[in-house]
């Protein structure tokens, strides 16, 4: 309370007071939020991860039989296989259609048009992450069958182009952004040397952007990352070693929805999904901070 | 310093449980009366297993309509957790898919003075489905080991015997359940007994209907349910304990004989004998009225007395 009559002005109405108060615990409340989850989830899961837990086998194995009565293996390294393998399927097909989409939104779109591919993007990334599971588990488990002749749908394919559709909207609008950010007057002088549309975008554009560029494919990846319920229905949930687009696979999210339910609070099983729950807080982290060092890159430039 | 306080606070927290607890305690007996003497309904507490949740939901909901002195408070949590609440002596009813732990019957005994009566209120039978292209219509315990279990030796649709002309990759594409459902638990102790897992790499799904829904889109899987679950594009096999035996299709009959080898009982255990509104409350259960709810879910009534 002190610190805040010192900074403001002397002859502050007591209403403002108030209100200066209330948004900077708004602002210090988000700091507070996310350092109390993590060590939450960091409590939750110490007891057996500084004691019990084989980090090695943890990290490397591909056995998870948390349940097993005789033989209890918590091994992660397929689900971790998993996560990243659908993650960079997921961004093999999102970057391109999202860069694309960003710059035909950006540079050849007329102006109403952009309207309403901005407000249709929009609408994209409000559809619920369990629809695009339940797209996945009926329509598109079929269609890859049918496509592919597949024994069955619920593959890494499924999941990746789930994953993808849903961070394209993500990728679309922070491209557009940076590519909105490029001053006109590079796209002019580009011009003025005779240069064609696709040499201003190609040449002069797309360097000019790239670390917005670069920070809005992370934060796609990130959310693909972190997504739940759309892999968990269309990736077939398997423990598997990823061996193609084909295989079925179970990523770390999918896992701790999974099982997370059912399990004896307090137990190992319990702790070391709080486990997985730190290394995928740990994975996003280092993804996030990758793009907010490049954004502040942008910035600085 | 800073240690200091932290105590303090510790202090102070775990004197304000204390007396929490001691105020709730003290009241409780007084809320009994008061609840006896207004002539309110009495709720009976009912938790446990997953499987039964619909089941006891049901039964909750159809009582109201049949008994105006007590209404019935169901959640669910799983077996155990309704068994670690029947020892703590704070449910009337727990609900079992399994059957007591001579363990957990002498806990509840110690703790609450009262020795848990089981009830068994009806059977749950895990059918094993195909996709209805299939062309196979029976299947062993023994081959549904081999298919399941850790290393297991059937991996193609034609060491069974048929040739499926709608898989051709002639792989077995292996439904199971995520790995802590009681459900998947049941499911590998009938076929795998206590000391072998489960092979990795099967699609585990959440949820029975789950199973059924993609079976019913893939023509090379197979996967284990609820009967109640079957639609019109899976097909339940008949199931012999070995080869050399007679295979049993699973239906009401053939549970109720024993003699479909995957069926469990469902239990529910009270505090003691029953009495009262509890007793009356299981009796109706037992009842043809309760027993058809049981048919409804998708559960095998018990025999007709």
């Amino acid at each position: 309370m002190n610190i805040l009559r010192k900074k403001s002005a002397p002859n502050l109405p007591f209403s403002e007071t108030v209100i200066e108060l209330f948004i900077r615990l708004c602002g210090f409340s988000c700091i507070i939020f996310v350092f109390g989850i993590f060590f939450f989830v960091f409590r939750e899961g110490a007891g057996f991860l500084f004691n019990g837990l084989d980090l090695g086998q943890f990290l490397t194995s591909p056995e998870w039989y948390p349940t097993s009565l005789n033989n209890k293996r918590y091994g992660t390294l397929a689900l971790i296989l998993g996560t990243f393998s659908v993650t960079a399927l997921a961004m093999c097909i999102a970057v391109p259609f999202g860069l694309g989409a960003a710059i035909f939104v950006s540079e050849f779109c007329s102006p109403k048009l952009r309207e309403t591919f901005k407000i249709i993007i929009e609408l994209l990334a409000a559809i619920p992450s369990v629809v695009w599971g339940f797209i996945g588990l009926t329509l598109m488990n079929q269609l890859i069958i049918r496509v592919f002749n597949a024994p069955i749908g619920l593959t890494m394919l499924n999941g990746g182009i789930m994953l993808a559709l849903m961070s394209v909207p993500i990728i679309v609008s922070i491209a557009e952004d940076a590519l909105k950010a490029v001053p006109d007057s590079y796209r002019e002088a580009a011009e003025a040397l005779g240069a064609t549309r696709w040499q201003v975008i190609y040449r002069v554009l797309l360097p000019a952007a790239k670390n917005g560029l670069l920070a809005a494919v992370l934060l796609g990846a990130a959310r693909s990352i972190g997504e739940t319920m759309a892999v968990l229905m269309a990736t077939g949930h398997s423990v598997n070693i990823p061996s193609g687009p084909l295989s079925w696979i179970r990523t770390l999210t999918a896992t701790i929805a999974a099982e997370l339910g059912e399990v004896a609070r307090g137990g190992e099983h319990y702790q070391v999904l709080f486990i997985i729950g730190v290394l995928l807080f740990t994975i996003t982290f280092i993804v996030n901070l990758i793009a907010d060092l490049v954004i502040k890159g942008i910035r600085q430039e | 310093m800073r240690k200091n306080s932290l105590t303090n606070y510790t202090v102070i927290g775990i004197l304000v449980v204390l007396a929490f607890s001691l105020v709730i305690s003290g009241c409780s007996p007084k809320d009994g009366e008061s609840a006896a003497s207004k002539d309110a309904a009495q709720v009976i507490k009912n938790k446990g297993s997953d499987t039964m949740v619909n089941l006891a939901q049901a039964w909750a909901e159809m009582y109201v309509d049949v008994s105006s002195t007590a209404s019935v408070e169901v959640s669910g949590g799983g077996s155990g957790t309704g068994v670690a609440a029947l020892i703590n002596g704070t449910v009337d009813i727990a609900n079992c898919s399994r059957q007591i732990k001579p363990k957990e019957l002498e806990q509840a005994t110690q703790n609450t003075g009262k020795v848990p009566q089981e009830f068994i209120v009806g059977y749950d039978a895990l059918a094993v489905y195909v996709h209805h292209d299939t062309p196979l219509d029976k299947i062993t315990i023994p081959q549904l080991a081999e298919i399941y279990g850790e290393d297991g030796t059937i991996t193609k649709w034609g060491q069974l015997g048929i040739t499926h002309t709608n898989c051709p990759s002639d792989k077995i594409i292996r439904i199971s359940r995520q790995s802590n459902s009681g459900t998947y638990f049941y499911f590998r102790e009938a076929l795998l007994g206590k000391t072998r897992d489960f092979e990795l790499g099967s699609l585990d799904l959440h949820g029975s209907k789950d199973v059924v829904e993609v079976i019913g889109r893939t023509p090379c899987a197979i996967g284990y349910s609820g009967m109640g679950y079957a639609t019109s594009h899976v097909k339940m096999l008949e199931v012999a304990t070995a080869p050399g035996e007679p295979y049993y299709a699973p239906n009401l009959e053939n549970v109720l004989a024993k003699t479909y080898p995957i069926a469990r009982p469902l239990y529910m255990y009270s505090l003691g004998e029953p009495t009262g509104e509890v007793k009356a409350y299981l009796d109706w259960i037992l009842s043809a009225e309760g027993q058809k709810i049981v048919e409804k879910l998708g559960f095998v009534p018990l025999e007709s007395k």
